[in-house]
């Protein structure tokens, strides 16, 4: 059985293709005419599409899919040749009525809806719909063009309109430029290093590049080169052999070794002492590791990140910081802006941890009121994302209605002039507010609890029993409150 | 002990989707009876938790279905509901090979056809 069709998928070209065999499911390939002199494979073409691709007939039956369809749907039947779509594809838009029944007329439209595959998960996907034609121009059937969305959904969900590198979120211009460098960077094998002031996401960033690595399958290890003592970084890092020292009982593997085919991180890098530089300098040159009281080196494949807040350049000039680890380490450099330099991600950060809370919390808080937004987007956050999120935390956590409003943030983010504070006396205050330098006292909350105890305390002439009544507090609670504030 | 077999339908046919449905069809096969009798509910809505609730409170034993969503075939499974599910086909044949004892998972009821033309090897 012969018959010649036009394809309307392919408007330019159209191509006129031969349906061999279709009758027999297992029958002959689906050939085509019109390209080249001779027939062409086109079940071979259609297969190396990425994308799942149905044919159908009039009545919604399977002519064709490529194995891209097959892997959407799970490849549920054996052969699904001539079995109607809506079990093949189990689509959302079946039932009640397939669209292509009810409109007939969708040619090049998309639609997004999901399907059930046979894992029995439902698969968020775009379909494209598009007619098959004669060339009479009749209608032959339809080609379902399906693209499986479920990792750009996963984006879109987690930030629906910004720029992101994983869950780096931003998308102001000073972002952007760390997004081009960032896929680059990623790939090479380079060593890198991070700057920027403390809460800007340096740990995160270097997570993300571990990740977007080809050594992503390695392990990523983190040392924080400012915690701990210098004697116990240096055994932390390179490890020690069994006798190395007193308490040397076993061999320890150091934090390089661990960190072998995978990425080795030192955050606060500025505070490794001078000595270990040296070290840390020899190991970069030559790749071996020789752990404390070991005369036999380890070959180490570790790609270095390294982080710190501190201007090293200033550091090498006051001959605290290695001049030369500063020129093997600083192969590629990424500044993470502050938050300040970046007002533009501030809402959209501020959207973004309000919804982790919301999920986390179980909350269904939809946005800020005008004057909380106002707050939020003029306060100055010295401690950056870190703070945006602490204060997040404490307004998803303290609000108990739809909108975050002025009672629900943190009292020290409010600047004074706002206990009067209106949407009519907006433009009055506004140029106030802005200019006002926000205070950056972070214990107010302890400030209250401390003035709470001690008004209770006075109210009940020092019975601690009484002032725990007072609070609501069990006395061992007081107690404990007591010494933390240091009262009586 | 009266055996109760639901389908979600959508016309003469198993529906697609279990939550996609918004018609049910119920089988009561009485003991030493051979012909069950029916009753068909039509739903306010289509909902996977409603229809769920509907099999537990009118004490469903088996499911004959097509697609289901894991989390609900879980549910009903550990519910100890038998599901025969991915079955494509008019649901009245459904129902006599589930009661000869031969529907199983997967099963097409339907011929295949290409054009109106009926595909002749499977």
């Amino acid at each position: 059985m012969k018959q010649s069709l036009i394809i309307d998928f392919f408007p330019i070209q159209k191509i006129l293709m031969i349906k061999e065999g279709f009758m027999n499911p297992k029958g002959p390939k689906l050939l085509t005419t019109g390209l080249f002199s001779k027939k062409t494979d086109t079940e071979t073409i259609l297969n190396s599409v990425s994308q799942g691709i149905v044919i159908l007939d009039t009545d919604l039956n399977v002519v064709f899919f490529n194995t891209a369809a097959e892997s959407v749907t799970g490849g549920l039947y054996s052969t699904s040749k001539g079995i109607p779509c809506r079990y093949f594809l189990r689509c959302a838009l079946c039932t009640p009525e397939c669209p292509l029944k009810k409109n007939g007329e969708l040619n090049g439209k998309q639609i997004e809806t999901d399907i059930l595959n046979s894992n029995r998960q439902k698969v968020p996907v775009k379909i494209t719909f598009s007619n098959i034609r004669d060339e009479n121009s009749n209608l032959q059937g339809y080609i379902l063009l399906i693209t499986d969305i479920r990792n750009s959904e996963k984006q879109s969900s987690q930030e629906r309109e910004n720029y992101t590198f994983s869950s780096i979120i931003g998308k102001s211009s000073e972002m952007e430029k760390v997004y081009r460098l960032l896929p680059v960077l990623a790939q090479s094998d380079a060593s890198i290093l991070i700057t920027g002031e403390t809460g800007t996401g340096k740990d995160l960033l270097a997570e993300e590049l571990h990740k977007a690595s080809e050594r992503a399958g390695g392990p990523f290890i983190k040392v924080n080169c400012g915690a701990l003592p210098e004697t116990l970084l240096e055994s932390e890092l390179f490890g020690h052999t069994k006798g190395a020292f007193t308490g040397a009982v076993e061999n320890k593997p150091g934090r390089f070794k661990l960190a072998h085919n995978g990425t080795l991180f030192l955050t606060e890098i500025g505070d490794l002492p001078l000595t270990l530089q040296v070290k840390l300098l020899t190991f970069l040159d030559d790749k071996v590791v020789y752990p404390l009281g070991s005369t036999k080196g380890f070959q180490a494949d570790v790609r270095m990140i390294a982080a710190t807040h501190r201007d090293l350049e200033e550091m090498v000039r006051q001959g605290k910081f290695r001049q030369d680890l500063l020129f093997r380490l600083n192969v590629a450099r990424i500044h993470l802006p502050p938050l300040r330099e970046r007002e533009d991600d501030i809402f959209l950060l501020l959207n973004h941890f309000l919804q982790q809370f919301n999920s986390a919390l179980n909350k269904n808080i939809s946005g800020f009121s005008p004057e909380a937004k106002k707050i939020l987007l003029e306060y100055k956050y010295m401690g950056n994302i870190r703070e945006i999120r602490n204060i997040m935390e404490y307004a998803a956590n303290v609000c108990q209605r739809q909108e975050i409003d002025i009672v629900d943030l943190p009292a020290h983010i409010i600047p004074k002039q706002s206990e009067t504070y209106t949407p009519e006396t907006t433009n009055q205050t506004e140029t106030k507010v802005s200019k006002e330098t926000p205070e950056t006292d972070f214990s107010s909350f302890s400030d209250i609890e401390k003035k709470l105890i001690i008004d209770a305390l006075i109210k009940s002439g020092g019975n601690k029993s009484k002032a725990s009544d007072i609070l609501g507090w069990g006395r061992t609670t007081l107690w404990r409150k007591m010494r933390k504030y240091e009262i009586g | 002990m009266i055996n109760k077999i639901i389908i979600p339908i959508s016309g003469n046919e198993i529906s697609p989707r279990f939550d996609q449905a918004t018609e049910v069809i119920i089988f009561y096969l009485e003991k030493n009876e051979t012909k069950p009798e029916e009753k068909i509910i039509v739903l306010p809505q289509a909902s996977a938790d409603k229809l769920c609730h509907m099999i537990l409170t009118e004490g469903i034993k088996t499911l004959i279905c097509c697609g289901i969503e894991d989390e609900f075939y879980q549910y009903l499974n550990w519910k100890k509901i038998k599901i025969i599910e991915n079955v494509a086909g008019p649901y009245k044949k459904a129902v006599e090979l589930f009661l000869e004892g031969k529907l199983n998972n997967g099963d097409i009821l339907m011929k295949r056809k290409i054009e109106g033309i009926e595909l002749n090897e499977v």
